[in-house]
């Protein structure tokens, strides 16, 4: 059984901890023995979130090392160029196109770069960035980042996306099961699935 | 069956298994979880106090009654429960006692960085530290029992990442205490006066013989057979990392890291060529270890300060030379910050644009979501050091200023119940002229919403009373009471402007609800009508992270400013800043 460290990055409040949630029972499932990190905390208010979920035979530390992710899953365009350096050299990063103004910005003390993609690709240049924006739209769902991304992992995986869906449907409310099956197909398609 | 549980979860479910019957807590990342998820388990009774020592007064009284009781808290709530706990040392228990201390290497979210496990040597009593959520829950049936076979109150030390990470979790039935329910009378025991006391100080010293012979049997601490001529002894989540990074290194696993257990340590430690302590935070097993006279090596190479990680274990033992240097990445962030704000809306943010406003000289702080307006864009808060220091330190300050005029202190509903109370008795009693502030949202909303003395409900989301601020600071003494909605920003301002500069104590009661906690607030959002923004910013001043500047300009040449709909909550603060009719209610739009 191979090892996966996948890194969940992101934006408070883009239910980066349900989806590394989802992750973490889903590879349960599978047979895998699993450990998950975050630091909780006050990143509700708007602050940065990582989330760390290690897959493999036998897991020791819940914190993946610096330089050590095999998978980057960035929810916010920023957070992606942050968190880089935590990714493999051959590691895969995909990255969400929303942009989350911090408040500061918005106060005009710090711009909101406005070349981050091309500055991702620029050091990065095999990684993905997805048209989260329009999925969305699409979707007519703003909440729905978190299985998007969900759905991207999964064609890196050689499992039935059937078996992720059995998790999916567990994890969300009733009245948005249809809604979030359609993210997880989104988000394979996205990524030419 | 496995499940996956984080490890505060782990507890709860342990608590659960072991038969515990009483559990109590105050909310503190990172134990917050601890006490919610007890609340599932209709086994056991449970409940939020008001500060964590007499979270601690309540379990005693549970474990002298029979019962399996857990009192769970973080690091700086022992500090507050540790009169009580430095004598429960001495009575010892009836039913099992833990006291569960989540500390927070790396300060996450505290105001400090303290290692608890010296609490247990302080208090001459056991701690247990588990080092993933398999152990976690194990652990607090090996604490249950250690508690009532030596007679001793038990401290389970968690830390954020044993707390918080997750792993797979082998649960089982609750198996239930043996331990007779009922109070036996025994006056030699229970009662600490000083001559039953004395002898109670002769046993706590037994027991500590008994307890050094128990922690050389239990598989507690374990050895792990390894490869190589270099051993390690570790203890907790530093364990984890060490694996991590040296599968095969042979190590011993200290359960226990109080008492040690040194004839094992010195049998390991002579098998080979060198030792390493590895351990996060301070030196604890180590000098313990080193005071036997024992040679091991430690924090010459690893840090005494922060959090460990994989990496922070790995580059110490690059630095002691037995791992080879890799590439080791820099990190390095090349994104702009994303520091926490207050929630749009947060009723918080009336009452500091009011002390703004109103010039507050000095405001003391204390410790809640309203910490955040230390930082910008309020930068309205100046000193905070624990739970209820606020009034104090404001108190403190008017004795060497002279003058109590422009100095407020602004508490939270939570931590005023938690230890504001008695600031609040001094205050009044040494005729103490400063303003305090309760800024009252009626929840403990900084770790996500539990409910309190003021919320009129308990852990179980059952009606309770409700404490009423303004008659117990009108019985308590004090004259100047008002209550204000922060919302209302002119009446607030006046008030808080008086009282500043008023000769004489005054109490300001600010009373709005969190916009999250216990229901998330819903009230008619507002919006900028673009066309008649001036660019005045006059908005912007509350620091509602709803409100940004635009790249739109005005014919000056200055940006003008727009709510995000999606965000805003609805509080009618920034529609009292406009002069110019650019912000309305949604139901204006399109006239
Ligand atoms: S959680 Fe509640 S109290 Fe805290 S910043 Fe948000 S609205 Fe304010
Ligand atoms: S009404 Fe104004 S101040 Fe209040 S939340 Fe909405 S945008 Fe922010």
């Amino acid at each position: 059984m191979e090892s996966k460290n996948i890194l969940l990055v992101g934006v408070g409040g883009q239910g980066i901890v349900l989806a590394s949630e989802i992750m973490s029972e889903f590879f349960k499932r599978q047979g895998y023995d699993v450990k998950k990190s975050e630091v909780h905390g006050m990143a509700q208010r708007g602050g940065i979130v990582s989330s760390h979920v290690r897959i493999g035979e036998k897991v020791y530390s819940p914190m993946i090392e610096k330089g050590n992710a095999d998978i980057m899953l960035s929810f916010e365009k920023m957070e992606a160029l942050r968190w880089l350096y935590y990714v493999k050299k051959d590691g895969v990063i995909v990255s969400s196109n929303v942009k989350m103004v911090p408040p500061i910005v918005s106060t005009g003390a710090f711009e909101y770069p406005e070349d981050v993609e091309e500055r991702v690709l620029a050091e990065r240049p095999d990684a993905k960035i997805l048209d989260i924006v329009s999925a969305l739209k699409e979707l007519g769902n703003d909440k729905v980042t978190n299985v998007i991304m969900i759905g991207a992992l999964s064609t890196m995986f050689d499992f039935e996306p059937e078996k992720w869906l059995e998790v999916i449907k567990e994890a969300v409310p009733k009245k948005v099961v249809d809604v979030n099956i359609k993210a997880f197909n989104k988000g394979r398609e996205l990524m030419g699935k | 069956m496995k499940v996956l549980l984080s490890g505060n979860e782990a507890i709860a479910r342990g608590a659960y298994e072991y038969g515990c019957v009483f559990a109590s807590a105050y909310p503190g990342t990172p134990s917050t979880e601890i006490l919610e998820n007890v609340t599932h388990y209709k086994e056991i009774k449970c409940q939020w106090s008001p500060n964590e020592k007499v979270a601690v007064e309540v379990a005693i009284g549970a474990s002298f009654a029979g019962g399996r009781a857990l009192c769970a808290m973080k690091h700086v709530g022992v500090n507050v429960a540790a009169d009580p706990l430095m004598t429960l040392t001495y009575i010892g228990v009836k039913g099992g006692f833990i006291l569960v201390s989540a500390d927070d290497p790396g300060m996450h979210s505290s105001q400090n960085e303290q290692d608890n496990r010296n609490y247990a040597k302080f208090a001459k009593i056991p701690v247990l530290e588990p080092s993933d959520s398999q152990e976690a829950k194990d652990f607090v049936g090996k604490a249950f029992e250690i508690s009532e076979k030596f007679d001793t109150p038990v401290i389970l030390r968690m830390t954020t990442r044993t707390s918080h990470g997750k792993g797979l979790v082998e649960v089982g039935d609750r198996i239930e205490s043996k331990v007779e329910r009922g109070f036996e009378r025994d006056f030699s025991k229970y009662v600490a006066l000083p001559m039953n006391a004395r002898k109670r100080r002769v046993v706590v010293a037994e027991r500590e013989k008994k307890l050094k012979e128990f922690v050389e049997e239990t598989d507690l601490n374990r050895i792990e057979e390894g490869k190589g001529n270099i051993g390690f002894i570790t203890c907790g989540i530093s364990y984890q990392h060490l694996k991590e990074v040296l599968p095969d290194a042979p190590v011993l696993k200290i359960g226990i890291p109080y008492p040690l257990p040194m004839k094992k340590i010195k049998d390991f430690v002579s098998k080979f060529d060198k030792v390493f302590v590895v351990e996060e935070l301070d030196p604890f097993i180590e000098e313990q270890i080193k005071a036997e006279g024992i040679k091991v090596y430690g924090k010459e190479f690893f840090p005494e300060i922060g959090e460990f990680s994989p990496e922070v274990v790995r580059n110490g033992l690059v630095k002691a030379g037995v791992l080879k240097e890799e590439n080791k990445v820099e990190a390095e962030d090349k994104a702009i910050p994303r520091p926490p704000v207050f929630c749009p809306g947060c009723p918080h943010l009336g009452i500091f644009y009011a002390l703004k406003k109103a010039k507050a000289k000095i405001v003391t702080g204390d410790i809640g979501c309203y910490t955040l307006a230390a930082i910008k864009p309020f930068e309205m808060m100046d000193t905070c050091v624990c739970m209820g220091a606020s009034i104090g330190n404001a108190i403190g300050m008017e004795k060497v200023l002279g003058s109590g005029k422009g100095i407020a202190a602004v508490i939270g509903d939570s931590t005023f119940v938690h230890s504001g109370l008695t600031g609040l008795v001094e205050a009044v009693y040494n005729k103490s002229n400063i303003t305090i502030v309760i800024s009252d949202n009626s929840i403990t909303a900084m770790t996500g919403g539990q409910p309190d003395a003021r919320s009129g409900f308990t852990c179980n989301h059952e009606p309770t009373g409700k404490m009423d601020f303004e008659v117990v600071a009108r019985a308590i003494g004090v004259e100047h009471v008002y209550v204000v909605d922060p919302t209302k920003m002119d009446e607030t301002y006046k008030i808080v402007k008086r009282e500043l500069e008023a000769d004489h104590l005054s109490l300001i009661i600010s009373q709005g609800p969190c916009v999250l906690y216990p229901q998330k607030v819903k009230r008619e959002k507002f919006y900028t009508e673009l066309e008649n923004c001036t660019a005045c910013a006059m908005c912007s001043k509350i620091g509602c992270q709803a409100i940004y500047r635009t790249t739109e300009k005005t014919e000056k040449g200055r940006f003008k400013w727009n709510i995000d709909t999606t965000l805003c909550t609805g509080c009618g603060l920034c529609i009292q800043m406009c002069k110019f009719d650019a912000i309305r209610p949604i139901s204006r739009k399109g006239e």
